[in-house]
């Protein structure tokens, strides 16, 4: 069984990087891009399980550690 | 007194520490391998600064999980006094033993030269040395100093004055006979990187856990172009020595 797991900083959290990516989509030519947002995924391979199970176990996975609350919300599929 | 400074793979400020605190000071220093569990007889703690574990994942979050991880929470959770420095810093936010979290600098870059950070309070084991308000120039060498919390922890710690260091511009007078000098200021130009109402350094509720950015260890001889950050390593040393006077 695999899952995804999306990390991105919270909304209220400013992200530099992102800010930075924008600047450089501006530069080069892409007028049009307002903002970006820069995150990361794990791809996590479980043994066995069904979806349900997997779902489960990877939350408490991104919970405990994959993300930081404070700062990031995540999200899991199942893939 | 004796100092324990927690080595983590991808520490690099830990000779730095042992250093101010055993060459400086004078005081005993022990490196502790993060492998350890125990702190054998340290009175005090210092989480150093480099890149735990190459800061995968995000800076100090693997780090909280190393076996003297255990040892240090359970220290401080007795009113042991912890302090870390920089990464250290990050792996005491990580590990939950200070509130908030670190972003990546406002400006991208990682920012090493010297700042002035104010001491906002002196009621902590490493600042208890500290005049009110003092102002001490430090260096900072990081990429993720920008500090984070949301409105309630912010808060929060306003209402329980655990804002224990913050950048200000620099002062005219850096002498230490009193005379505070103009300057001090906080201000967004004297922010390295976008911290959160310029924080440099927090406490816990019960003030006995510290983390800063800057290197007060990097700052203790005049050799190194300022030697301010003596007075944080040697405000633990005063609390110890008055603890045990206190005590009889």
């Amino acid at each position: 069984m695999k899952a995804r797991v999306y990390v991105t900083l919270k909304p209220s959290v400013f992200d530099p990087q992102g800010r930075v990516v924008a600047d450089a989509l501006t530069s080069l030519g892409y007028g049009d891009v307002k903002d970006v947002r820069q995150g990361k995924f794990f791809d996590v391979e479980l043994e066995g399980g069904d979806a349900p199970t997997a779902r489960q176990r990877v939350t408490e996975m991104a919970d405990k550690l994959l993300a930081n609350p404070v700062i990031e919300s995540y999200r899991v599929e199942i893939l | 007194m004796k100092f324990a400074v927690v080595v983590f793979p991808g520490s690099n400020s830990d000779r730095d520490a042992w250093h101010a605190a055993s060459q400086v000071l004078g005081e005993q220093a022990e490196l502790v391998w993060h492998k350890d569990t125990a702190l054998s007889g340290a009175d005090a703690v210092i989480l150093p600064g480099g890149f735990a574990y190459g800061d995968y994942l995000r800076t100090g979050a693997i780090a909280r999980f190393s076996p003297i991880m255990a040892a240090v929470s359970r220290f401080a959770e007795r009113g042991g006094p912890v302090i870390g420095i920089c990464n250290g810093f990050q792996v005491l936010l990580e590990a939950g033993l200070l509130p908030g979290a670190m972003v990546r600098n406002r400006g991208i870059k990682f920012v090493s030269r010297h700042v002035h950070v104010r001491v906002e309070h002196s009621d902590t084991p490493f600042t208890a040395a500290c005049r009110p308000n003092e102002v001490l120039e430090l260096p900072i060498a990081h990429g993720e100093g920008n500090y984070f919390a949301d409105p309630s922890t912010m808060t929060e710690l306003d209402a329980n004055r655990q804002v224990i260091f913050r950048y200000v511009t620099p002062t005219t007078s850096r002498s230490r006979d009193g005379d505070p000098g103009e300057g001090g200021d906080i201000s967004d130009a004297a922010n390295p990187n976008g911290s959160l109402n310029n924080i440099a350094g927090i406490c816990n509720r019960a003030r006995n856990v510290v983390g800063l950015m800057p290197h007060p260890e990097r700052a203790c001889e005049l050799a190194l172009g300022s030697a301010d950050g003596r007075v944080v390593l040697q405000s633990m040393v005063k609390t110890f020595t008055e603890r045990l006077t206190h005590h009889g």
